[in-house]
């Protein structure tokens, strides 16, 4: 999440204090990010520094100065809104490598090792949806946090749905275990690495 | 207290000898009133028959299905199906309502055909349907409603009365994610107000509305979700 971004979005509206920024800040990620005063006036310090804000003269108390968004700021939170965010996964996906250790465990029971990380997922979603429930089916800005948060844990469930049908049709690999035979599947760290 | 639905040790074979296929192993289930269970599997793990045996719309091969605290195997056919039309509504995929009949007339059926005169029975769909916000649509034809509308009518159909168990296969069919919320919002209000919901889904979204959500694997229970902490936790954990 860039807070500076936020930042500059809600001041795009028309100048305001560092208090209601932060209050706004909240309301509209449907509080499931939460973000200290602390926090709201370094980042606005920040931008002030790189020309992206402004304050009124004269006033250095921090919770008295009004900030206002430059025009260089508005050309900023302009890119940024068309910048596609970073998609490529981290390179090592602690849930994939766990579950290809696994696979090279024989005495580990893989369908079992998935459905923890299943159920364990599906908890996290239950209480996504339990935000969502909350709230009114109106306050859109908490509908669309939950869901970003819900699909992108679905979509963990389907992978494990997915491994778990895959494994199942692979007999061959346990038959080549049980008789102590090379596998022939890739190296789990050469494909996480 | 009694389960509104109880599974006993309930097996399902179907077929016999080297072709038999065991649907359900031992299985063992109990949901309360006011408490929507979902229940996940991959295909073929035995979800679809459950809920055909909980609703007595399909025998057990062993164990116990016992409805409201009544084992449906020592009461009479008649009798068994007198509870399938009173106490037990049934949610569809494709929603399974009369075309050539209104909303409301589709909501009724089930009174009608337990003996309730006409205009008694559309005094209760009316209330229900009020209940569910879709009582504006009372009046017009199945045929004529959007998707989304259809299963709603679909739902109130399966509580109207005095149901207290609500099974449902895949009740969000074709709709797209935010109809099919809608669905599941309805599930969960239904059950709220004390009826026992049973929601079969292979999509976690979807099970992720329900207050537990029961794991079958090749006819076995195998896991079941604990009763999720408040939505304040997820503040708290960042």
């Amino acid at each position: 999440m860039s807070v500076p971004h936020a930042l500059l979005a809600l001041l795009s509206e028309g100048p305001k204090y560092g208090l209601r920024l932060q209050n706004e800040f909240q309301s509209r990620t449907g509080e499931v990010w939460p973000l200290n005063v602390g926090q709201v006036y370094t980042t606005l310090q920040r931008l002030e520094r790189d020309g992206l804000v402004e304050t009124d003269d004269g006033e250095s108390e921090r919770s008295r100065k009004r900030y206002r968004i430059t025009s260089e700021g508005n050309r900023e939170l302009a890119d940024w809104l068309r910048t596609p965010p970073e998609l490529i996964p981290p390179p090592r996906d602690e849930l994939v490598i766990k579950v290809l250790v696994a696979l090279q465990i024989p005495e580990i029971d893989i369908h079992e090792i998935l459905q923890v990380h299943r159920r364990h997922v599906i908890e996290i979603m239950q209480r996504y949806t339990q935000v969502k429930a909350a709230a009114s089916e109106e306050d859109v800005a908490v509908a669309l946090v939950a869901d970003a948060e819900l699909f992108r844990l679905e979509a963990i469930v389907r992978w494990l749905d997915t491994a778990d049908v895959r494994l199942k049709q692979r007999p061959a690999l346990a038959r080549a275990r049980e008789a102590d035979m090379p596998i022939e599947t890739t190296d789990p760290m050469e494909v996480s690495q | 207290m009694t389960s509104a639905l109880e599974l006993r040790q309930v097996s399902k074979v179907y077929g016999s000898g080297p072709t038999e296929v065991h649907a359900l192993s031992d299985v063992d289930l109990s949901v309360e009133r006011g408490e929507l269970v979902a229940i996940m599997g991959p295909s073929g793990s035995g979800k679809s028959t459950l809920l055909t045996i909980a609703g007595s719309l399909e025998e057990a091969t062993s164990g116990q299905v016992l409805v409201d605290g009544v084992d449906l195997a020592s009461i009479s056919r008649s009798d068994r199906a007198r509870m399938r039309r009173r106490s037990i509504g049934y949610v569809f995929q494709d929603f399974n309502l009369l075309a050539g009949l209104t909303a409301v007339e589709n909501v009724t059926l089930p009174l009608e055909l337990d003996g309730i005169g006409a205009k008694a029975a559309r005094a209760t769909g009316l209330e229900a349907m009020e209940q569910l916000d879709i009582a504006d649509h009372a009046d017009r034809y199945a045929d004529e409603l959007s998707g989304g509308e259809r299963q709603r009518v679909a739902i109130t159909r399966a509580i109207v009365g005095e149901r207290g168990l609500l099974l449902a296969d895949e009740p969000t069919g074709a709709l797209d994610s935010v109809n099919g919320e809608s669905v599941m919002r309805l599930l969960r209000a239904a059950t709220r107000r004390g009826v026992a919901g049973v929601v079969v889904t292979h999509e976690a979204q979807l099970a992720s509305w329900a207050d537990r959500v029961v794991f079958l694997r090749d006819g076995h229970v195998v896991d079941q979700t604990v009763a999720p902490p408040g939505p304040e936790s997820l503040l708290a954990a960042r």
